[in-house]
């Protein structure tokens, strides 16, 4: 039984320059313990995707369809019973900590509110245990450092606080939302250790959002393509960068630059930009950059087939080895 | 070796800030502390470093956008430190700069035209409208912009058709050189791609020489001949390409590369990461002796007491180790 | 490969080609287009301004509209209550002045009064704001300090000097009017331009050589352009109920010119007699007030819609 599974999720903005259909009948799950990037360029529908399984999107937004967690529908949910869930079983961090920190809130009040409220701990117990997180996300000095202030820490300081105080209630999904994108590489480096022990450790499930194919590369077991908030290609993480399917997901891998490439010549890339939300293309978002784009292509979008081995594609194109 | 188009001898960028709990006692943040590099005509010097190491005060500095405090800036054989107000005017038509954020660097009520045209109004204000127009066009096609599109606004582009706008700006006076801080860093992958190429073809045909400044070692290496690694205000390593990436010396260049992710599974699991232990010191009171010594794994007493200068290594890149002189 | 363009050679061909450009430029929709798009969404703020537009047409016809002039006094009819009969649409007052006339005239120097001193207030506010945030520093420090100790001026007090020195007048009111309020739009200015200032758009400017008056005024004034016509919007009312104030007190408009402020202090002591002669003027003061509000409101949302 997946831990999560989320069907033919849809997610629209109404907007004063008219509806925008930020993600399109998005389907996924994910088992305890599992990994899963969603990889995408901004406008994908990421960030969004996640905003919507978690109930948390702007006013303007709705969102239709199916989310279950631990089988339990989330959609429709009220904002108390959310709540509940979220912070407790589900936790997220986001691209800048301080947006999540209260910065005039102590460090320890707000981590022992957190569990005084989910697990109903005393003060002392709460503390104890707020401490105890910290030192696992390597906080040198936890027991001093604990009643500081956010504004205290560096910001690689300030990232594994919250990432602290999202795995107080040992959730059993942590959903990062670009967790290492505002972050120098050194710290980076940091975070994403800290990630891969999590997973390993507590065997936490975990969903990445991220643009950074190298941080994907490091922690997550099964990568999710988006593009115009459509899925392009779903597998397993070998299979995502050793055997991309769709021509967007090898378009992007062949455009990042890379220490290993000592050439001076240009960088494949994939032509013209990403469109606009507002006014899609019918059928394939991707076919104005496409270099396989056919006629079919513009007529209605492919549908999302399961291939061989666990794996998934959005694109007429023929598979090829 | 042929003159350098910029030389900068041992700039200091200090900015006088109220001490903690004081009124009037002022301490300097030392943002740039004894920078010292040159850039040889046609090519591209790259400069890598985390937030906080100065690297884009350096830029600003460069540009005159910001008061440097100590040491000489030499463009074209003139120092721009004591330049009057006219000199610097002329001056400024050489040198140019792109910046980090393609929207933010656009004024949103002008459009894309007006936008790139700016410079040139400024220094040849007899132009003819048709005039402008016409390079104006030209630098459009120059940076892959529709001419079509001039009198769109900054809003109705995307994030890599506003860096071009950007490019297209900072290339219409023709200037030998351009300071680009973190060009491609808010842009999207596969329009990073893109806009690295676009400077690296720019290059070739204007013969421009670059100073590109960025955080990610994956896109300098792409780009520059040669390197300057900064870190807290001072440089730690400069040297090729292949000296720096293949052979790196300094203990935070090695540091430094370890940590960049690959997009690669199996490497990135298999990859050391060198762990840099504690935070950045603060460029207020910065470490005695070496400014990396406090996070360096190889740091010794004598560390603290002697401040490195910079001396060539076995690898030919220049270093400011102790460990390498 | 050369860039620079050669004017003198250009052929029949590319200027041919340049027509046809012209022809397929795109058209740009600018921010101003944008809100404005938005501000004709907004229903409230659309009726509003339709009334004001009526109000402000109402005002400056004025004696085409009304049978009466503002002064006469018909002897026949004094204190008379609103009639259609003898033309007296809002009645007449104890002089046997016409009330609708009266309100329109008394609307014309209210609006005045509210639009010019906001005007002035705008261009030395903006000038001197722009400047001292644009400058900063030390020159920063003295022209805001300057603010502050005119600001801490009690504003009665100065208009009482002002009033004991010059005599009555309405141009003074203006002046006391507008000297106050421009404190208020320089301080907004101000810290706005700060916070524009570290933009890089401004630093390209720089690097691209453009002097800091061009600046200021091409890149930093129009960018504020959209906080100070919302606060504009909301100034204008604010100005009106200041010179009503000043009537009342006696130190407005003087008799036989008239405006709300004062026809309503007229009213309010007539009201147990004569109770058109305080509602009218009001209810006009109070849509006007109402309009410009909500005006304020959608221009609000229109010119910075992620604030909502």
């Amino acid at each position: 039984m997946s831990l999560l599974s989320v069907n033919n999720l849809n997610i629209a903005f109404s907007t004063t320059d008219g509806a925008v259909s930020a993600v399109n009948g998005i389907s996924l799950s994910l088992n305890k313990g599992e990994a899963l990037g969603i990889v995408g360029e901004s406008g994908s529908g990421k960030s969004q995707l996640v905003l919507g399984i978690l109930g948390l999107l702007a006013q303007n937004g709705k969102t239709f369809g199916s989310v279950k967690f631990h089988d339990k529908e989330l959609i429709g949910l009220s904002q108390n019973e959310l709540n509940k869930i979220r912070g407790d079983k589900i936790s997220m961090i986001f691209q800048d900590p301080m947006t999540s920190l209260n910065p005039y809130l102590r460090i320890s009040k707000q981590m022992t509110e957190v569990l005084m409220l989910h697990k109903n701990l005393s003060y002392a117990e709460a503390k104890k245990e707020s401490i105890h997180m910290l030192d696992m996300v390597r906080i040198p000095e936890a027991k001093n450092r604990i009643d500081m202030y956010p504004h205290e820490f560096s910001g690689g300081m300030r990232q594994r606080v919250m990432i602290a105080m999202s795995l107080l209630c040992k959730p059993d999904l942590l959903i990062a939302d670009e967790p290492t994108t505002a972050l120098d590489v050194t710290v980076q480096a940091q975070i994403v250790n800290l990630l891969q022990d999590l997973k390993r450790d507590l065997d936490t499930a975990i969903i990445l959002i991220t643009h950074d194919l190298g941080v994907v590369a490091g922690i997550c077991d099964n990568v999710m393509v988006m593009y115009a908030g459509r899925t392009m290609e779903y597998g397993s993480v070998n299979n995502i960068f050793y055997n991309p399917q769709h021509p967007y997901t090898q378009g992007l891998l062949r455009s990042i630059p890379r220490l290993t490439d000592d050439s001076y010549s240009d960088l494949p890339t994939i032509p013209g930009n990403p469109p606009s939300l507002l006014n899609l293309p019918i059928g394939c978002p991707f076919q104005e950059r496409c270099e396989y784009s056919v006629e079919k292509c513009s007529i209605k979008p492919p549908p999302l087939v399961s291939l061989s081995n666990n794996r998934k594609k959005a694109c007429y194109r023929e598979s090829v080895q | 070796m042929n003159e350098p188009i910029l030389s900068v001898k041992n700039l200091k960028v200090h900015f006088p800030i109220s001490k903690k709990g004081t009124f009037f006692q002022k301490v300097n943040l030392k943002a740039v502390d004894g920078v010292t590099l040159e850039v040889f005509k046609g090519e591209t010097l790259g400069v890598v470093g985390e937030s906080g190491c100065g690297k884009s005060t350096l830029a600003r500095a460069i540009m005159r956008l910001l008061p440097s405090t100590e040491g000489t800036i030499t463009l074209l054989g003139k120092n721009l430190l004591s330049l009057n107000k006219n000199q610097l005017q002329n001056a400024r038509k050489d040198i140019q700069m792109i910046f980090q954020d393609p929207l933010a660097s656009l004024n949103p009520r002008m459009t894309a035209g007006q936008i790139i045209a700016e410079p040139l109004k400024t220094f040849y204000p007899n132009l003819t409208n048709n005039e402008v127009k016409n390079k104006v066009s030209q630098m459009m096609n120059l940076v892959g912009l529709i001419p079509e599109h001039i009198n769109k606004y900054p809003h109705e582009f995307s994030g890599g058709q506003c860096q071009r706008i950007g490019i297209a700006r900072a290339l219409i006076l023709e200037p030998k050189i351009i300071v680009c801080d973190e060009p491609v860093s808010a842009l999207d992958v596969s329009i990073q791609a893109q806009i690295v190429n676009l400077l690296k073809k720019l290059q070739r045909e204007l013969g421009l020489t670059l100073i590109f400044i960025a955080h990610d070692l994956s896109v300098v290496k792409h780009i520059s001949d040669r390197i300057l690694v900064m870190y807290l205000g001072r440089p730690v390593e400069i040297g090729t390409r292949d000296q720096i990436y293949k052979n790196p010396k300094h203990p935070y260049t090695i540091a430094l590369l370890s940590a960049v992710p690959i997009p690669d599974p199996e490497l990135e699991r298999k990859k050391v990461v060198q762990i840099l232990q504690g935070d950045l010191p603060s460029p207020i009171n910065p470490p005695s002796g070496c400014r990396f010594r406090t996070r360096c794994p190889l740091a010794e007493k004598t560390c603290s007491e002697i401040e490195p200068e910079l001396k060539e290594a076995n690898s030919g890149a220049m270093v400011s180790c102790l460990k390498f002189s | 490969m050369s860039v620079i363009p050669t004017t003198a050679g250009l052929n029949k061909k590319t200027l041919a080609m340049q027509t046809l450009n012209k022809n397929l430029e795109v058209k740009g929709r600018s921010l101003w287009k944008d809100a404005f798009n938005r501000l004709s969404k907004n229903k409230a703020s659309v009726v509003s301004i339709i009334i004001l537009f009526l109000v402000s047409l109402a005002v400056i016809f004025a004696p085409y509209l009304s049978h009466y002039q503002m002064e006469d006094t018909d002897w026949g009819s004094i204190g008379l209550a609103p009639n259609f009969s003898t033309l007296h649409f809002f009645g007449t007052d104890d002089l046997g002045r016409d009330v609708f006339a009266r309100t329109l005239y008394g609307g014309r120097m209210s609006l005045m009064i509210g639009i010019i001193s906001s005007v002035v207030s705008i261009v030395i506010g903006i000038t001197y704001g722009a400047t001292a945030g644009y400058i900063g520093g030390k020159t920063d420090d003295i022209m805001m300090r300057i603010v502050d100790i005119i600001y801490s001026l009690p504003f009665m007090f100065f208009v009482i000097l002002l009033m004991t020195f010059f005599g009555r007048n309405i141009f003074l009111i203006f002046v006391a009017i507008g000297a106050v309020n421009w404190l208020d739009m320089a301080r907004i200015v101000r810290g706005q331009t700060l916070s524009l200032k570290s933009k890089e758009f401004i630093e390209a400017a720089h690097a691209g050589g453009v002097s800091s008056a061009v600046i200021i005024f091409r890149h930093i004034v129009p960018n504020i352009l959209g906080i100070v016509i919302v606060y504009v919007t909301l100034t204008i009312p604010q100005v009106i109920l200041t010179e009503s104030f000043l009537s009342f007190l006696g130190l407005g408009v003087q008799e036989p010119a008239t405006s709300w402020g004062v026809l309503i202090n007229d009213g309010a002591q007539n009201v147990t007699v004569a109770w058109w002669r305080l509602v009218f003027p009001a209810a006009f003061l109070v849509v006007t007030l109402f309009c410009f509000n909500f005006i304020g409101d959608g221009l609000r949302d229109a010119l910075d819609p992620k604030d909502r």
